[in-house]
C-alpha cells in the first residue's frame, strides 16, 4: 500500500492501538483454542502467517511519517512477538501431549528374551594364566616360551637331574619314541623349567622372565590330577639376587591374585635345579587360619590346614647356570613354578579337575571373558 | 618314612611340652615334610588288664571251636573272682598270660566291650589279640604274653606300648639319611638345639677270623664296602619281642620272624639296608659282581627274574643268590629251620640300584635307601648292631670273624665363604651360627678366617656343592627369617606382538560366540581314520609316545580337529544342540629327515650354537594353531523366529575372525581336502612377502566324517596355523579418513554358476582403483532372468576421494573400470 507521508497513524485503522490489541487477542484465543498440532498449524497460518492481520498491519507502517513509525512499529512488533511466543509454547505443549500418547502406544515388553547372538567364553585356565602372567609383567618381567615336546637335555640334564637319580624318575615322564622305535632323547616336558635354560641361553643378562605353559606327566585323570596341566615358571638371574627377592616376588603375586594381607611361608624342599629349594604356602585366603584346630568351622579351601601350597621355588642351582653359560661368580638367581590349575581351583572354587578338562560349555561359560 | 615319636625320643631329648604336631611343623619347615601325624591307640580306653588263663572249657556243637575260659584278672574286676570269657581262638593254654578287655573297655574303631550272652554263656569281656589292640597285624590268635611281663590285674597300658604318635615324613630324594630314625632324630635335635644320641656310635671294627663267611667284590664301583657277620646256633623259633614288633609295625613294616625283623629294625633305626641269609643254604664264598648274560634268579616274591648285565648280584658257587640291594633270592631265604644266619651290610652303587629297581619294577625299602645314598661308613656298625640283637634275642653266638671289604671313599672337603648362606638368603648369619649349624648336621669344619673347609659327614652324600651347605644353614635357621623384598626388574618390554596376538585371537573368537576348550593332545589312528585322511596324508605322520596313558592314543596330534569334534560330541550328548567351540594350541609335526635322537651335550658348560641347533633339529615342528567347530544353530531359535543354522560359511567367518585378530586378512578360495565336504571346503590364504601362503581350511565337514564322529549333521569346522598367519601380520597403519561425500553405485553382474564370487569381487576391487572404499555383495540370484547355468551377483560399490567431492562422471568411470575388469577375468556381463 502506498500513501502520502503526512498520514496520521491513528487515522490508519489497522494500526490503531485498539485494533492491534483486538488482533492480538484474536490470535491468542485461536492459539489457545488449537487442540491439535494440525489446528495449531492452521492458527499459525491465520494469525502469524504472511496474510495474517498483524502481518498486514505491519506493512502499513512503512507508509507512516518517520515520526510515527517507531511507536507503531513497537506496538505491532510487540503483538507479533507475543503471538510467536504463544505459538511456541502451545507447540511445545501439544508435542508433549502427542509424545506422551504415541510413546505409550509404542511400549513393549522389555522382559522378552533377546539372546540372539551366541555367547562365547574363554577357558578359565587361559584367563587365569594370563592374569598370573600379567602380575609379573607389571613388575617388569617378560614372557619366555619353549617347546612342549622337549629335548631331555633341556628337561632334565641341564636342570641337574642326573641320569639315574630318583628325582628323574619321580616325575612320571611321557617319553617320545624315535621313528625306529628306540629312544629319541625327547619327552613331553614334565615342567616349564626347561624354559629357564632356553631363556638364559637366548637372552641377555639380567633375565627377568615368566613362562606360562602346558606340561605333561603320566598321571591318570581324577579329581585332583590330570596328565596335561599348566604351570607358570618364573626366573630371575641378576647380580646380588637373594631369597628375599624371591619372597618379595611371591608376596606380590599372592597379593595380586588373592588380595592383600596374606602371609606366605617357605618350607625347605628339594628340586634338582634349585639349591636351596622350598615349597611355598600362602595363608588360606578364606579362613586365614581360623579353621585350624576348630572342628566346628572346617575350611574346605585349605582342609583346615590354614595354609595352601601354591608352588615350589628356590635359588637357581649354580650347576644349571653353568649349563646355561652364566658366570656363577657374578650372577645368581632364583626360580619358581606355580600351578595354574591349583590357582584356579583355589581362586575360583573349582572342585574337580574333570571340569577343567572335559570342555563342557556350562563350566567354561560361567567364566566369561576374564577371571 | 614313618617315625614313631617314642622311638625318636630314645635318641633326642625334645624340650618339655613338645607335641607331635609342634615337632611336625618344625621338621616340615626344615625340609622333612611331615604329611600326617597319626595318634595310634588314642581311642583305646580301659579297663584293659593282664589276666592268667585258669581253666578252659571247650564248647561243642558250634561250627567252630569255642572256648569258655576262666581268667584271673586279679582285683581289676572289683570282685577278685575269675572272669568268665568266651573266646574263639585256640592258640593258648591254661596258665598263659594274656591281655583282657573288661566290660566298659573300648578298643580301636569304637569297639565297646560289654558283658553279654553268647554261645549260651555269659561272656564278661574279651581276651585280646595283637590285631584287636592295633599293635601289629597278627591273625594267629590271642597275644600270649611272655612270662614275667605282668601280674594278673596289671593295667595293660603299663606293660604294652598301646599308645604312640607316628610322623609320616615324605622324604625328598636328596635326603636319604632321613629314611631312618637316626637321621630324623639328628635333624630334630638340630632344630630344637638339644643333644642327639647316635644309635650307631661305638661300633666295634670287624676283622677277619674264624667263622667268617668268605666273600669278594669284583669291582669297587659296584660296591664300595661289603660287610658280613655270621651268627650260629640261632633259635629260629625265638619270638620277636613286643617292643620291636611294635616299632616295626608303627613304621609300616610287617613283623615276620626274629631274623628278618632284626634286619628291618636296624634298617629303620640306622638307615642301612641289611640282608640275612640262611647260612646253611649258601655254598662257598660269596661274590659281588655284575650279573652274567642269561642268569636268572627266583626272588623272595617267588618271581623268576631274568638278570641284566647291569644288575649287581651276590652269587655263591652255584650262581646268583640275591639281586644286590633290591631283593633276596627265594632259595637262601631265612626259614623256620635256619640256625645259621649270615648278615650282609653293603654300600652298593646308587645308580646301579636305581636302574635295577626300575628295570625289574621292584621298589623295596632297601632299594629306596640305596638309590638315595646310604651312609658310606655305617656298614660295620649296622652289621654289628644286627648281630648283637640276634645274639641277645635269638640265643645265637656271634662268630668272631667277619668280612669287611672296601673302605668307601671319604667325603671331600668343600670350601665355602662363611658369608655364602647369608648372601643367598638375603640376611646376615653370624659366622658362629654358620659353623654351629654345619656341625649339627655332622660336618667337620676347618675355619681359616671366613674361608671354611667343610667336610660333609658320611651320611650326607647329597652335600657336594657350596649351595648345599648354605641350604643346611638356612633351613635350620628357618625360612621364616627371610625378609620380603620386592625384586627390581629393569623396565620390561611387555608381551611380544605374537603373544598379544594370540590373546587377541582367543578374545575375538570368544566374543564371536565360541567357547574355548583345552583338549589333550593325545590321539590315535582311529581319529585319523575318522577324519577320512588318505594313507599318504602328511597329518598321518605323527610323533609317537613310548609310554602312552591309553594304548589307543599313542600319538600326538597333528591337527586340532579330532579333539574339538570329540568335545563337541560330548556337549551335544549332554543336551547342547547349538555349540560353537574353539581351541588354540600346538600341534606336533615330525620334521622329515630330522635326527633320530636329540643329542645330550655335557652340562659343565653351555652347549655351543651348533649343539643347540642339533638339539632343536631333532624336535618336531610345533606350530600354534587355532581351530573351531560349529553345530546346530548359529543364531538360536526364539520368539523372534527359527534362528539360523550354523553353516560352512560360519566356519570361514570364524577363521577370518581369528586371522583378523592375529593381524591378517584371509583370501578364500575353493579347496578340497579331508575332512571337509569336497564342495564346501575353503582353502584359506594370507599374502606374506608378496606370496600367497596356505594357512588352513574351513567349511562343512564331509558326511562320512560327521558319521564317523557321531556329529550333528552339517557340522562345520575350521583350522588355521597362527604362525603362518602371523607372517602376513603387520601393525595397523592409520587410514586417511576422508570427510568428502560418498558416491554409491550398484552393479548386477551375470556370471556362469560355477564362477567363484570371490574372484568376481577381487576383479571389481582391482578394477575400481583407489577411489573404491568398499564392495559389498548384497544379492545372489539364480532364477530365470539370470539365464540357464548362470547367476547374477549384485554388488554395492562405495567410492570416495580423499580430497574432493566425486562427480557422477568420476564415480561412473570407476564403476565401469571395475565392471570391465570383472568382465575380463570372469566373463561377467552387466545386467540390464
Amino acid at each position: 500500500m502506498s500513501a502520502p507521508n503526512d498520514y496520521d497513524p491513528v487515522e490508519v485503522t489497522a494500526l490503531h492501538p485498539d485494533e492491534v490489541a483486538r488482533m492480538l487477542d484474536e490470535a491468542l484465543a485461536a492459539i489457545a483454542a488449537a487442540d491439535s498440532l494440525e489446528a495449531l498449524k492452521e492458527a499459525k497460518a491465520a494469525h502469524a502467517g504472511d496474510r495474517s492481520p498483524l502481518a498486514l498491519a505491519n506493512r502499513e507502517i512503512g507508509a507512516l511519517p518517520p515520526s510515527a513509525k517507531a511507536e507503531a512499529g513497537k506496538r505491532v512488533g510487540g503483538a507479533r512477538k507475543k503471538v510467536g511466543e504463544a505459538l511456541k509454547a502451545r507447540q511445545a505443549a501439544l508435542e508433549e501431549e502427542r509424545d506422551a500418547r504415541v510413546l505409550v502406544e509404542e511400549s513393549v515388553d522389555v522382559t522378552l528374551p533377546w539372546d540372539r547372538s551366541p555367547r562365547g567364553a574363554r577357558h578359565p585356565i587361559t584367563t587365569v594364566a594370563e592374569r598370573m602372567t600379567d602380575i609379573f609383567v607389571g613388575m617388569g618381567f617378560e614372557v619366555a616360551e619353549g617347546p612342549e615336546v622337549e629335548a631331555e637335555w633341556y628337561n632334565f640334564d641341564a636342570l641337574n637331574f642326573l641320569p639315574d637319580h630318583p628325582a628323574r624318575t619321580m616325575q612320571d615322564t611321557f617319553f617320545v619314541e624315535a621313528p625306529s622305535g628306540g629312544p629319541s632323547g625327547q619327552v613331553l616336558r614334565t615342567h616349564t623349567s626347561p624354559v629357564q635354560v632356553r631363556a638364559l641361553l637366548s637372552r641377555e643378562l639380567p633375565v627377568y622372565v615368566v613362562a606360562p605353559g602346558t606340561t605333561f606327566r603320566t598321571d591318570e585323570l581324577d579329581a585332583t590330577h590330570t596328565p596335561v596341566f599348566h604351570q607358570l615358571e618364573g626366573l630371575v638371574v641378576d647380580e646380588g639376587i637373594t631369597l628375599a627377592h624371591l619372597r618379595g616376588a611371591i608376596d606380590a603375586f599372592v597379593e595380586g591374585m588373592f588380595g592383600s594381607g596374606l602371609k606366605t611361608r617357605f618350607r625347605a624342599s628339594y628340586f634338582p635345579f634349585t639349591e636351596p629349594s622350598a615349597e611355598v604356602d600362602m595363608e588360606c585366603f578364606v579362613c586365614r587360619g581360623a579353621s585350624v584346630g576348630d572342628p566346628d568351622a572346617p575350611c574346605r579351601t585349605c582342609s583346615s590346614e590354614g595354609w595352601i601350597e601354591i608352588g615350589g621355588c628356590g635359588v637357581v642351582n649354580p650347576r644349571v647356570l653353568t649349563a646355561a653359560g652364566v658366570d656363577t661368580e657374578r650372577y645368581s638367581g632364583w626360580a619358581f613354578g606355580l600351578g595354574i590349575e591349583r590357582t584356579l581351583m583355589f581362586a575360583n572354587g573349582v572342585k574337580d579337575m574333570h571340569d577343567m578338562v572335559e570342555g563342557d560349555v556350562r563350566f567354561t561359560s560361567a567364566f566369561g571373558m576374564e577371571v | 618314612m614313618r617315625v614313631p615319636l617314642s622311638w625318636l625320643r630314645a635318641h633326642v631329648d625334645l624340650p618339655e611340652g613338645t607335641t607331635a604336631r609342634g615337632l611336625a611343623s618344625r621338621l616340615t619347615e626344615a625340609g622333612l615334610e611331615v604329611e600326617t601325624v597319626e595318634s595310634v591307640g588314642a581311642d583305646i580306653t580301659g579297663p584293659l588288664v593282664a589276666g592268667r588263663v585258669l581253666e578252659i572249657e571247650e564248647l561243642t556243637g558250634f561250627k567252630k571251636p569255642i572256648r569258655y575260659c576262666r581268667v584271673d584278672v586279679g582285683a581289676a574286676n572289683g570282685t577278685g573272682e575269675p572272669q568268665q570269657i568266651i573266646c574263639g581262638a585256640t592258640n593258648f593254654a591254661a596258665g598263659d598270660l594274656v591281655t583282657v578287655a573288661l566290660p566298659g573297655a573300648e578298643l580301636p574303631g569304637g569297639f565297646k566291650i560289654g558283658a553279654r550272652k553268647t554261645y549260651g554263656r555269659m561272656s564278661e569281656g574279651m581276651i585280646c589279640s595283637a590285631s584287636e589292640l592295633e599293635l601289629w597285624e597278627d591273625h594267629t590268635g590271642i597275644m600270649v604274653l611272655a612270662e614275667g611281663t605282668a601280674e594278673p590285674g596289671d593295667d595293660a597300658f603299663s606293660y604294652l606300648p598301646l599308645r604312640d604318635e607316628v610322623l609320616d615324613i615324605a622324604v625328598t630324594p636328596d635326603r636319604g639319611y632321613a629314611l631312618s630314625v637316626r637321621g630324623v632324630a639328628r635333624d630334630a635335635a638340630a632344630v630344637y638345639g638339644v643333644p642327639f644320641r647316635d644309635p650307631a656310635a661305638g661300633a666295634e671294627d670287624i676283622a677277619p677270623g674264624e667263622g667268617a663267611q668268605p666273600a669278594r667284590v669284583d669291582d669297587a664301583a659296584l660296591c664300595g664296602r661289603y660287610v658280613l657277620r655270621t651268627v650260629t646256633g640261632f633259635d629260629p623259633e625265638a619270638p620277636t619281642p613286643v617292643w620291636m614288633k611294635r616299632r616295626l609295625a608303627l613304621c609300616g613294616v610287617r613283623p615276620i620272624s626274629l631274623a628278618v625283623d632284626v634286619t628291618n629294625y636296624v634298617m629303620m633305626e640306622l638307615g642301612q639296608p641289611l640282608h640275612a641269609w640262611d647260612g646253611g643254604a649258601l655254598k662257598g664264598a660269596l661274590e659281588v659282581r655284575a650279573a652274567r648274560p642269561g642268569e636268572t634268579l627266583e626272588t623272595l616274591d617267588h618271581t623268576e627274574r631274568r638278570l641284566d648285565p647291569d644288575d649287581i648280584v651276590i652269587a655263591d658257587e652255584r650262581g646268583p643268590v640275591n639281586i644286590a640291594g633290591v631283593m633276596g633270592g627265594a632259595a637262601t631265604e631265612i626259614g623256620l629251620s635256619s640256625t645259621d644266619v649270615v648278615i650282609e651290610a653293603a654300600l652298593f652303587s646308587a645308580t646301579h640300584i636305581a636302574r635295577t629297581s626300575r628295570r625289574h619294577q621292584l621298589s623295596s625299602e632297601s632299594s629306596r635307601r640305596f638309590e638315595r645314598g646310604v651312609d658310606s661308613a655305617l656298614q660295620p656298625a649296622a652289621a654289628s648292631r644286627a648281630t648283637a640283637l640276634l645274639v641277645e634275642l635269638g640265643g645265637g653266638r656271634a662268630e668272631r670273624g667277619g668280612t669287611h671289604i672296601g673302605a668307601g671313599a671319604p667325603p671331600e672337603p668343600i670350601r665355602i665363604d662363611a658369608g655364602l648362606p647369608g648372601r643367598i638368603a638375603g640376611l646376615e648369619y653370624p659366622r658362629e651360627t654358620v659353623l654351629r649349624r654345619l656341625e649339627e648336621v655332622g660336618c667337620a669344619v676347618r675355619a681359616d678366617g671366613d674361608a671354611l673347609d667343610v667336610t660333609p659327614p658320611t651320611w650326607r652324600p647329597d652335600l657336594t656343592d657350596p649351595n648345599d651347605l648354605a641350604e643346611e644353614v638356612i633351613r635350620l635357621e628357618g625360612y621364616a627369617n627371610i625378609p620380603s623384598v620386592p625384586p627390581r626388574a629393569p623396565a620390561g618390554r611387555g608381551l611380544t606382538a605374537t603373544q598379544r596376538r594370540h590373546r587377541a585371537v582367543g578374545r575375538a573368537l570368544a566374543a564371536a560366540g565360541h567357547t574355548e576348550v583345552l583338549n589333550y593332545p593325545f590321539t590315535g589312528g582311529r581319529d585319523l581314520d575318522a577324519l577320512q585322511l588318505e594313507a599318504g596324508d602328511p597329518r598321518r605322520s605323527s610323533v609317537r609316545l613310548a609310554n602312552p596313558l591309553n594304548d589307543d592314543e599313542p600319538l600326538l596330534r597333528t591337527t586340532l580337529l579330532p579333539g574339538l569334534l570329540k568335545t563337541l560330541v560330548r556337549n551335544t550328548g549332554r543336551g547342547f544342540a547349538d555349540v560353537a567351540l574353539f581351541e588354540a594350541g600346538r600341534v606336533y609335526l615330525p620334521v622329515p629327515g630330522a635326527p633320530e635322537r636329540a643329542p645330550l651335550p655335557g652340562v659343565d658348560r653351555a652347549p655351543s650354537a651348533e649343539e643347540r641347533a642339533g638339539i632343536d633339529a631333532a624336535l618336531p615342528h610345533q606350530p600354534m594353531r587355532v581351530g573351531a567347530v560349529l553345530a546346530g544353530r548359529r543364531e538360536p531359535a526364539g520368539w523372534w523366529g527359527e534362528g539360523r543354522p550354523a553353516l560352512w560359511a560360519d566356519a570361514i567367518a570364524s577363521a577370518r575372525e581369528a586371522a583378523r585378530a592375529a593381524g591378517a586378512e584371509l583370501t578364500v578360495r575353493a579347496g578340497r581336502t579331508a575332512p571337509w565336504h569336497p564342495g564346501r571346503c575353503a582353502a584359506l590364504y594370507v599374502l606374506a612377502g608378496g606370496e600367497e601362503v596356505l594357512v588352513g581350511h574351513a567349511g562343512e565337514l564331509h558326511p562320512r566324517v560327521v558319521k564317523a564322529f557321531g556329529l550333528p549333521e552339517r557340522t562345520a569346522a575350521m583350522e588355521i596355523d597362527l604362525d603362518l598367519v602371523e607372517r602376513a601380520a603387520a601393525g595397523p597403519r592409520a587410514p586417511e579418513v576422508s570427510g568428502y561425500p560418498v558416491a554409491t553405485q550398484d552393479v548386477a553382474l551375470v556370471v556362469p554358476s560355477e564362477t567363484a564370487a570371490g574372484e568376481v569381487e577381487a576383479a571389481l576391487r582391482d578394477g575400481a582403483g583407489e577411489l573404491l572404499e568398499e564392495v559389498r555383495l548384497f544379492d545372489v540370484y539364480t532364477g530365470e532372468q539370470a539365464g540357464e547355468g548362470r547367476k547374477s551377483l549384485a554388488y554395492a560399490l562405495r567410492f570416495r576421494a580423499p580430497d574432493r567431492t566425486l562427480t557422477a562422471e568420476e564415480a561412473g568411470a570407476a564403476r565401469d573400470a571395475a565392471v570391465a575388469e570383472a568382465a575380463r577375468r570372469t566373463g561377467a556381463v552387466l545386467r540390464g
